[in-house]
């Protein structure tokens, strides 16, 4: 099982100027946040389910940056027809980290549905996204680099996490429209 | 009376062409399927057909801040779907546009369309999204260019209620 806080600043260190990075609520926006304060980065705080449909606005409108999205499995089973809207509106650019622990651990480690008998990798396939794999340990580190970068999207990697509770790192603001605005600045730049 | 109907959707379209919205999300209704059609022939607008309306929210607003203005089309009953999600826009600051056709209201023959449709403009408007209706064709345009203009110029939540006395009531028949 992969430690998420580290894998997360890991892929995040000497990121490309063509990056923008994504994260769906709790979680997934402190583990962002742990790898430094950037402008490309927007991370969701709430309206949980959004942030796959976000990344995917985003990508659409943006076809020349690479846009990643770091997000957890209870956000992506909120929202899962959403990977469906993604894999029939493709956009090449857009690839979907999911940091799947299991668990509901914002708020006491309740199981989710991954944690029975559900399978996020098989539901992206299953949707269309034909570029999903899973992987379970940080020596996959340099293939999600490559698909980040590289590959022909939208990728969505299921990224099989410890179900620890980390330390909160919050972003530069907590009023979204600083935030938004922070990271438009950085597109138009 | 073919040529009137599809004439507010044609001032709908022209609203989107000027103001330079090239996105536009949907889960279908009947009433906005020529505005659907006309979008679709045009190689500017990417029509992005949604399997719940809540996403029309995030993609929009995922689309505003990659520079590009949308809008989202839905029934009534989808507007209680995007409850959680409009708080995306509304906190964000980012302009939001939905064109909403009206059920459960005018001569409506389906019982299970009514809650939605009377909750509609008080769901909305508990959202802090302002709400303009549209109850005759030659005003269609007229009111969606005012809802497009206050949701982009204020960086708001607007919607307009297509309504079904205009749109004209779906009745069901047998054989």
């Amino acid at each position: 099982m992969i430690e998420r806080r580290p894998f997360v600043q890991k892929i995040l260190k000497n990121r490309k100027s063509n990056l923008r990075v994504i994260s769906g609520l709790g979680t997934s926006t402190w583990d962002l946040m742990s790898g430094g304060d950037n402008t490309g980065n927007f991370g969701f705080i709430g309206a949980m389910g959004q942030a796959i449909p976000f990344s995917l606005g985003l990508a659409m409108s943006q076809p020349n940056l690479r846009i990643l999205l770091f997000t957890g499995d209870g956000d992506t089973l909120m929202s899962l027809g959403s990977i469906a809207t993604v894999a029939n509106h493709p956009v090449s650019n857009l690839s979907i980290v999911v940091l799947d622990n299991e668990s509901y651990v914002e708020t006491g480690s309740q199981p989710t549905a991954t944690a029975g008998k559900t399978d996020l990798e098989v539901v992206a396939k299953g949707s269309g996204i034909s570029n999903s794999y899973t992987i379970t340990s940080e020596n996959d580190f340099d293939k999600v680099i490559n698909t980040i970068y590289e590959e022909e999207g939208p990728s969505l990697v299921v990224a099989k996490c410890q179900a620890k509770a980390t330390p909160l790192v919050f972003p530069h603001s907590f009023d979204g429209s600083v935030s938004i605005n922070r990271f438009m600045s950085s597109i138009k730049s | 009376m073919e040529g009137a109907i599809k004439d507010w959707r044609n001032d709908i379209y022209k609203v989107f062409k000027e103001l330079d919205i090239t996105m536009v999300s949907h889960v279908p209704d009947a009433g906005h399927t020529p505005l659907i059609n006309l979008c679709e022939k045009d190689n500017e607008i990417d029509v992005v057909t949604l399997t719940t309306e809540q996403d029309g929210v995030g993609l929009s607003c995922g689309a505003f801040a990659g520079g590009r203005k949308s809008a989202l089309l839905m029934q009534s009953s989808g507007v209680g779907n995007c409850i959680n999600a409009l708080a995306l826009p509304n906190i964000c600051r980012i302009p939001f546009l939905t064109l909403v056709s009206m059920r459960g209201e005018w001569g409506e023959f389906v019982p299970w369309q009514v809650p939605m449709g009377l909750g509609t403009p008080k769901v909305l408007e508990a959202m802090d999204v302002k709400v303009f209706r549209a109850d005759y064709k030659e005003e269609v345009g007229s009111t969606v260019d005012a809802a497009a203009r206050f949701a982009f110029n204020t960086n708001r939540s607007a919607a307009v209620l297509l309504s079904q006395k205009m749109i004209g009531a779906k009745q069901f028949k047998n054989g």
